[in-house]
């Protein structure tokens, strides 16, 4: 019985696909803008790209109820104000003599060459703007730009004002972290009833075991484990629920930010100078068992690697998830471009198949950093054994 | 998106899978020989080609 309407529901699903894409070229055959609207689709999915990617100032929950947030900078002293009150303002290019470019407010019936016009954000109450990203204290008319030789403009009369401001990236890490707190919370206080967990703590208790048993003593050994699980059991969940929050379709990027995955890597590298005994630097420094010229070819390499393994982490996190942003993304954007029933179903099918594999990216991706943060732990406070 | 950009790209992809390629070949034979091993030679098998991937994207983003 369950066999046959899961048929039947597959067998519908197909038959609506079908008819509704014969319908689509119909009414392709109708208008003749094909082209024009070919040409800008391309555009159009780079900047869907882009946006999911980016950092952004606003919360977008969906297409139209946008969450404006605080934007805190540092202009001698704080100032804190909304990103609500910021206005999008076109602008003309004037080219000056000696390649200086400023810019004059687009009125309403100038028609201007698309690579002439810019925009930039300005807040209305004061006088900040945001120009391609960056906070300047000046409105665009005091804004000047300069063409170097490579043919890319340049801003000389500003710089950036030091942006510490709550953005997406950061309210969603905050978000994460409080709902990480509060279930782990959950899974420790319920411990003091007795030694199985209740509620949602009995999920969590296999996966912290599991990387007490798999990750931490085998790499770290029985002695020290115990000092470095805290931050290892806290590595390997918020990777994890992050990696799955970027795959929700709210656009988060949080591992996709370079800055995330350098502060991970970096709080690992500082973890293991500051623990390390004195085999890890007889290791690095003065390493036993060669004979002594190999020794002082072999301290400079053993120093740089000390800063390219955590440097590895991070692009390694870092790559992975934002190259799997945009495949995924590209992707369902190929799936608009499908004429044919056949296509649509292969761009669907793939999709498909990529975002389960990206589900399963997202829990490999915590679970080798978290394991080679311990194989480094374990390299810090390794005992002596007498070289042979 | 130039052409020595691309070129070096697809040769990236080619070391990379060549790297996993072989270490995922021998961990086959490795389980087919001792089959109760499966778990700990699985765990290595992805532990290798995570770090082969991490260098393949590393220079993916150079080029």
């Amino acid at each position: 019985m369950r066999r046959k309407v899961s048929l039947l529901a597959l067998l519908f699903t197909l038959l609506i696909g079908s008819v509704a894409s014969a319908h689509d070229d119909h009414s392709h055959a109708g208008e003749h803008n094909e082209a024009h609207t070919q040409k800008d689709t391309p555009e159009k999915v780079k900047g869907f790209i882009k946006h999911h990617l980016k950092d952004a100032h606003y919360f977008e929950l969906f297409h139209g109820a946008k969450m404006p947030l605080p934007i805190i900078v540092w202009d001698e002293g704080i100032k804190v104000f909304s990103s609500g009150d910021f206005k999008k303002v076109e602008v003309k290019e004037v080219r000056g003599a000696d390649s200086t470019i400023t810019f004059e407010k687009l009125g309403a019936t100038d028609t201007v060459a698309k690579d002439a016009k810019d925009y930039l954000y300005e807040s209305v109450n004061a006088n900040y703007s945001i120009f391609h990203g960056k906070i300047l204290d000046a409105k665009h008319a005091d804004l000047q730009l300069k063409l170097n030789k490579e043919g890319k403009k340049k801003l000389i009369s500003h710089s950036a004002l030091i942006d510490f401001s709550v953005t997406k990236t950061v309210l969603m890490t905050f978000i994460i972290c409080v709902l990480l707190f509060l279930a782990f919370r959950g899974l420790s206080t319920s411990y003091r009833k007795g030694p199985i967990p209740s509620g949602f703590g009995r999920l969590l208790e296999p996966l912290v075991l599991f990387i007490r048993d798999d990750i931490a003593i085998p790499n770290i050994g029985e002695k020290h484990y115990k000092k470095y699980m805290s931050y290892l059991l806290t590595v390997f969940f918020f990777i994890w629920f992050v990696n799955l929050a970027g795959m929700t379709p709210l656009g988060i990027n949080i591992t996709g930010n370079i800055a995330i995955t350098l502060s991970l890597a970096l709080i690992t590298y500082l973890i293991t100078q500051f623990t390390a005994n004195k085999n890890y630097w007889g290791h690095i420094f003065w390493m036993p068992g060669v004979p002594v010229p190999m020794k002082f070819v072999l301290m400079p390499i053993e120093l740089l690697g000390t800063i390219i393994k955590p440097f590895s982490l991070m692009i390694r996190l870092y790559a992975n998830i934002t190259a799997g942003h945009v495949v995924l993304m590209s992707l369902i954007g190929l799936v608009f471009f499908a004429t044919n029933l056949f296509s649509f179903g292969a761009f669907f099918g793939l999709t498909l198949f990529l975002g389960v594999i990206e589900l399963l990216v997202a829990f490999l991706q915590a679970y080798i950093f978290t394991m080679l943060t311990a194989l480094y732990f374990g390299a810090a406070v390794e005992d002596h054994h007498d070289e042979h | 998106m130039t052409i020595p950009n691309i070129v070096g790209a697809g040769l990236i992809v080619i070391g990379a899978g060549l790297g996993i390629g072989k270490i995922g070949g021998s961990a086959m034979d490795a389980i087919a020989r001792q089959p109760e091993a499966t778990s700990k030679i699985q765990t290595a098998m992805i532990i290798a080609a995570a770090l082969i991937e991490g260098i393949g994207f590393a220079a993916l983003f150079a080029a």
